[in-house]
């Protein structure tokens, strides 16, 4: 079975987020880029289900500047067989970024579509599940596992308080969460592959933006907080400070 | 274009809190955008008295799609509800809570609509009748505000963050004719697994009690269950670390932090935790934060009100007798 997984350049989870000048963007110097911790797992998921399979191919779609084949070639080195890099602004509107994906992967014959439940910059949750409303997929979002029993997958998804089993009938698409996907790593012999890999580029459709930034900003400083004590003691005047100071107990 | 729709959650016909957050928001919108606040409730047979009170925050009407296949959540079923009832009405905005639901449902009904969306805000405006919001990105490290440009605007509100604000009124329940036909549905829940008897969500509590790696055992967890119930397990829920996640010592369904949830109780614990900066964006919006460490020097300390340097073996028991004897004294 061929599979598509899209994936998205964001900062390192251990980046120190700095507004750049003009308060619209961060300021990228010193940043490192990752695929994002979401869309890896999509990818490992992707790479066992062929691997089970033995047959199939594994296609990576990302939405975004020139830099991202960076990304790209990261996941062709996990395993994955070509990429396709659509050349666009991925900004805030989640619904462009769909429509645009949507263009590109209407031409795909790939009865699954695999995506991170998130990106690790907006955290919008919001792609998956428009681009399978575009295409007219149903979709299973925040899975931490599924299996494929012929057309069907059966997924299990994360909800408040449980856990929901979800069946959905193939085409579809579904996003991965933190689960049974823990990523592999690439090694040597498929770092080396990967640079051989197909790569297209090409530019994206991605229709104009309807929300407008209107400034980034970093959360409000925490005032100083203090230390009440030490040890056992200190529970005594934590939960004082707690019901006097806080009123929170 | 002035009035807001509001998504009323529910499970097994109990309006679940966010909903009242939900409801109470998009009436405060409504009004700034010169419009009507109305609530949309969809579930199994039996609804409309469960949901006829939320009047009382602020919903001129309550629209119930009820049908006995509707009683679990249905996505495809769900969103065409939603969007019809959007398209009965003029909506400038349409709410919904950033639960699991609502982050499944909002997206296919604003990409059923055309328009875009705003998702896990913490603040809405509609001052100047366009409507403006505040949203954290990179998991709490930086917040964007972003302007709608399109209507009605679809947005899911982040869950502890906006009051639930009874009013003294009520709502008329409007009953709307649905037919469904769970035959075509593509996606079915056919199971659901409990995580705990009772467990809540620690993205929903309003205290979370979290423990990393200086925990140092799985089984040491009681320490941190101990706590929780003393401080009523109706209101708070565990979380933890990536480190102990990572370690399958607990389910990632409790993780704060990137790749993780990120939370904004009123009243955060972490025990054990050094603060790794992933799991400081994850809490560092909490009300308050209290930290036990052996380390002074641990990043925690940095975000923390109220730090206790010590033993968390020996401090823990300790605070849970003391709020034990503080419950317990009224």
């Amino acid at each position: 079975m061929n599979i598509t997984v899209c994936i998205k350049r964001t900062p390192d989870t251990e980046t120190r987020i700095r507004i750049a000048e003009g308060g619209d963007s961060i300021d990228s110097g010193g940043v490192k880029y990752i695929v994002s911790p979401y869309d890896e797992f999509a990818v490992e998921a992707a790479l066992r289900l062929r691997e089970a399979a033995g047959d199939g191919t594994v296609t990576l779609v990302t939405l975004g500047d020139a830099a991202a084949a960076e990304q790209l070639r990261s996941g062709l080195a996990m395993g994955a067989d070509k990429a396709v890099l659509l050349e666009g602004e991925s900004g805030f509107d989640g619904l462009a970024t769909a429509r645009a994906l949507a263009t590109e992967l209407e031409g795909h014959d790939a009865p699954l579509i695999l995506l991170g439940v998130k990106a690790a910059d907006d955290d919008a949750q919001q792609v998956g599940p428009m681009l399978a409303t575009l295409m007219g997929r149903p979709c299973v979002t925040a899975v931490s596992d599924f299996e494929l029993n012929g057309d069907t997958a059966r997924c299990q998804r994360e909800v408040e308080g449980g856990t929901e089993v979800v069946e959905v009938d193939l085409p579809a698409v579904i996003t991965i969460t933190k689960g049974a996907f823990e990523p592999r790593y690439a090694s040597l012999k498929g770092i080396m592959a990967a640079k051989r890999k197909p790569l297209e580029q090409k530019a994206a459709e991605v229709p104009a933006a309807r929300m407008t930034l209107e400034a980034l900003e970093l959360p409000p400083a925490r005032p100083e907080g203090r230390i009440v004590g030490e040890g056992a003691e200190a529970a005594a005047e934590l939960v004082r400070a707690l019901r006097e100071e806080a009123k929170v107990l | 274009m002035g009035d807001v729709l509001a998504f009323a959650e529910q499970r097994d016909g109990v309006v679940r809190g966010v909903t009242h957050e939900v409801v109470s928001t998009a009436a405060a919108l409504a009004s700034e955008l010169g419009g009507e606040c109305h609530a949309l409730a969809i579930g199994g047979e039996g609804l409309s008295g469960s949901v006829g009170a939320l009047g009382g925050f602020g919903a001129a009407r309550v629209k119930v799609a009820a049908d006995g296949a509707l009683a679990g959540y249905a996505a495809e079923a769900w969103a065409a509800i939603v969007v019809e009832a959007v398209r009965a009405g003029s909506y400038g905005a349409v709410l919904f809570p950033a639960s699991a639901v609502g982050r499944d449902l909002a997206p296919r009904v604003a990409a059923l609509l055309d328009v875009p969306m705003a998702s896990d805000v913490v603040e809405v405006s509609g001052a100047g009748g366009a409507v403006v919001v505040r949203r954290p990105v990179y998991s709490g490290k930086a917040f964007a505000r972003l302007r709608m440009d399109a209507s009605p605007a679809v947005v899911t509100l982040r869950p502890n963050v906006f009051p639930a604000q009874e009013r003294s009124a009520a709502g008329a329940v409007e009953e709307m004719a649905v037919s469904v036909d769970p035959s075509s549905w593509k996606a079915r829940v056919v199971e659901f697994k409990t995580a705990s008897a009772g467990s809540l969500d620690v993205s929903e509590a309003s205290v979370v009690v979290s423990g990393g790696r200086g925990m140092k055992d799985p089984e040491n967890w009681a320490l941190l269950e101990n706590l929780r119930d003393a401080l009523g397990s109706d209101v708070a829920a565990l979380g933890a670390s990536r480190a102990v996640v990572d370690a399958g010592w607990r389910p990632h369904g409790e993780q704060v932090g990137q790749t993780g949830k990120t939370v904004s109780p009123k009243l955060y614990f972490a025990v054990g935790i050094s603060g790794a900066i992933q799991h400081l964006a994850g809490m560092r919006s909490s009300g308050t934060i209290v930290a036990v460490n052996k380390d002074p020097d641990a990043p925690i300390f940095g975000v923390a009100d109220y730090g206790i340097v010590g033993d968390l073996f020996e401090v823990l028991p300790a605070l849970t007798d003391q709020v034990k004897a503080l419950k317990a004294g009224g």
